[in-house]
């Protein structure tokens, strides 16, 4: 726009670098601002993150040990010292475990559906959006309708562990199907048009050489998935409910979750102790909770990282 | 791998020989039959599922909230303990709502600005080689579980925010939002609304990266030869395109902040009213906490009104997370909401 006649080169153009410079500078203190604002926004970001971190890890560290894991909260009351975990890792692992049992059939063949068939038809277009709907359901809401459908099936007030199994599939299974299509998408056309060239059967073709190939992408989605369930709260106390012993039963009787059990034990906040009692810890129930959130945590980050480190190094190699 | 029946061309060829089309329909995969028949309707079944879940919530959550839906006020007040006397459901679940809204508004305020910071800062201004790692340090906020936010807001946060929030309401005050007086502990709606937006960066984050890395190179090549500036060619180049991806980002931030429980229930000391004042106690209360907090004393028709009021929030956050969907899908060449 400000082209310069040529004509007077240095008068003319020692104006102009002025006229560019005056103006540099107020777009460079601009461009500086946002540089700092941007990088500001990134680093306000870590702040909650590191803190958290901190807290958990520094807060948890001191009860977090073999007794606390092994030991359930049977028999304690008070500012006792005692009181672990071990019924709540039991509930945990049994009710995310058969969540998955649940979502991972349903989600992995709802994703060979949309890739394999789908293939633009309505309802498979139906199907994408509405499973992207359903990522954003309310834990909460996915926890009353398990308590609503048990409640048609069983009568009013059951609560187990299955139940929460139920709840946590529906948050489930959406993560499942969204990973595992991108997965599938990811699987080269070429090798399936070779199997089918080779006379085998679009079901075979699917099951040994599609599946087979995404098999490290769809680990990682699962693990994903899993470990974002593991740690819903609200779904649980609406459906398990809690407890202080130790339940392996699935289908009889509450259970109680690691989630639920941090919440349990912040909820019941500070003990009032006796004057001169030594073995009354006033915050006992605030250290168990730092500790199973502490427990809670590192089963997370551990899943993140298995799930990472499968599809890093068991990929398939397609270049 | 090969362990079927190659078809033998003596099985299939009295058959192609009268119509070569039929032939090459069936080798071409339609026809197909046995095990291929019933993997085909067995996921589509999987697929079709879906469905039937969404409706299904939609269905039971009415059938159990039937009893709270038809009931009159009076009824419903003297059945469960903690309905108010004078009002009837609509009354109850409005202030419910708004606190809802409110809670969710005010966390998107505060997240959208940084997490378009934050995506802006990994997809054009961190070193090529660091964005990656930093991607997944974001994503990592995501992995935390919601107890263990709430546990973080009620007992570290809260505390160390009230100072804050003192400050805000001595210079603020005259601002409705800030009035009021600012309660001792810090467990207050701003703190709730702190807490949700850590929550809800990722999400947001996540999609925005997404959509920046997506604007043409040609255009931010095109700003940086007349001259631009780097913040002038984000601004030019950048923004402009990714703009109904940002909306679409943060409403579904917004769909999640609205259902989330645990960091409310942990957090905030509720109150049932239509109150702005964020600093003050006691004044809001949102519908996933009340019923979390309801919910396990709750008597039958206790029960219903809580369904009742979840059904409420199951609609609005459908509405949200339908609409940002459907921004999405208007644009046919973005692939990268997940």
């Amino acid at each position: 726009m400000t082209t310069t006649t040529p004509a007077q080169p240095t008068e003319s153009s020692a104006s102009l670098r002025e006229l560019l410079q005056t103006n540099d500078a107020r777009r460079r203190r601009t461009d500086i601002t946002m540089r700092v604002l941007i990088t500001a926004a990134f680093v306000v970001a870590m702040l909650p993150l590191l803190s958290l971190t901190y807290t958990v890890v520094s807060k948890g560290i001191g009860r977090l040990d073999a007794y606390f894991l092994l030991n359930s909260m049977r028999g304690v009351f008070g500012g006792m010292d005692a009181g672990g975990i071990y019924h709540a890792i039991v509930g945990t692992l049994e009710i995310t475990l058969f969540a998955a049992l649940i979502s991972v059939p349903i989600g992995l063949l709802a994703a060979i559906y949309l890739v394999e068939y789908g293939g633009g038809k309505p309802l498979a277009k139906l199907i994408t959006f509405l499973v992207d709907v359903m990522t954003g359901i309310p834990s909460i809401v996915a926890g009353l309708f398990a308590y609503a459908l048990f409640a048609l099936l069983l009568g009013p007030g059951a609560k187990f562990g299955a139940i929460g199994s139920v709840a946590l599939s529906v948050l489930m299974i959406p993560v499942v199907i969204r990973s595992s299509e991108e997965m599938l998408r990811l699987v080269p056309n070429e090798l399936r048009e070779a199997s089918l060239a080779l006379g085998v059967p679009r079901w075979l073709t699917i099951i040994k050489v599609v599946l087979r190939t995404s098999v490290a992408g769809l680990t990682t989605g699962v693990m994903l998935a899993i470990a974002r369930v593991i740690g819903e709260t609200a779904p649980l106390l609406l459906t398990v409910g809690v407890v202080d012993s130790i339940n392996f039963n699935l289908f009889e009787g509450r259970m109680m979750t690691l989630p639920v059990y941090v919440y349990r034990q912040y909820a019941q906040g500070l003990v009032p102790c006796a004057e001169g009692d030594a073995a009354c810890i006033p915050d006992i129930n605030v250290q168990r909770a730092w500790a199973a959130a502490l427990t809670l945590f590192l089963i997370v980050m551990v899943l993140n990282l298995i799930g990472r480190l499968v599809s890093r190094f068991f990929a398939p190699k397609i270049r | 791998m090969t362990s079927t029946q190659p078809r033998t061309p003596g099985q299939t060829d009295p058959a192609a020989a009268p119509a070569g089309s039929t032939a090459r329909r069936l080798r071409a995969g339609h026809g197909d039959r046995g095990g291929s028949r019933v993997f085909r309707w067995v996921s589509t079944a999987a697929g079709v599922l879906i469905l039937v879940i969404l409706a299904a919530v939609a269905l039971f959550l009415i059938q159990r909230a039937w009893p709270a839906l038809t009931a009159d006020a009076a009824e419903l007040s003297e059945r469960v303990s903690w309905f108010p006397d004078d009002t009837s459901l609509l009354g109850f679940v409005g202030p419910l709502i708004f606190g809802t809204l409110l809670a969710a508004a005010v966390s998107l305020l505060i997240a959208t600005p940084i997490a378009i910071g934050i995506a802006l800062f990994i997809s054009h201004y961190a070193p090529r080689r660091l964005a990656n790692a930093l991607g997944y340090v974001v994503d990592l906020l995501a992995a935390i579980p919601s107890v263990v936010y709430g546990l973080w807001g009620g007992l570290v946060l809260s505390p160390l925010v009230q100072p804050v929030w003192e400050l805000l309401n001595s210079w603020l005050g005259w601002i409705p939002l800030f009035g009021g007086t600012v309660s001792p502990t810090g467990r207050v709606m701003m703190t709730v609304a702190v807490v949700l937006a850590v929550m809800i960066l990722p999400i947001i984050t996540a999609i925005c990266r997404e959509v920046f890395l997506q604007t043409p190179r040609l255009h931010e090549e095109a700003a940086l030869a007349l001259g631009a500036t780097q913040w002038e060619m984000v601004r030019m180049a950048v923004l402009p395109f990714a703009r109904s991806g940002i909306v679409s980002a943060a409403m579904l931030g917004l769909g999640r902040a609205l259902g989330e429980t645990m960091a409310v229930l942990m957090i905030l000391s509720p109150g049932f009213l239509y109150s702005f004042r964020l600093l003050e106690a006691g004044q809001q209360q949102t519908i996933a906490a009340n019923i979390a907090a309801q919910f396990p004393e709750a008597n039958q028709t206790g029960v219903a009104t809580l369904i009742a009021t979840g059904l409420a929030l199951f609609v609005i956050t459908l509405a949200v997370n339908m609409a940002a969907r459907a921004i999405v899908a208007r644009r046919k060449d973005f692939s990268g909401a997940n």
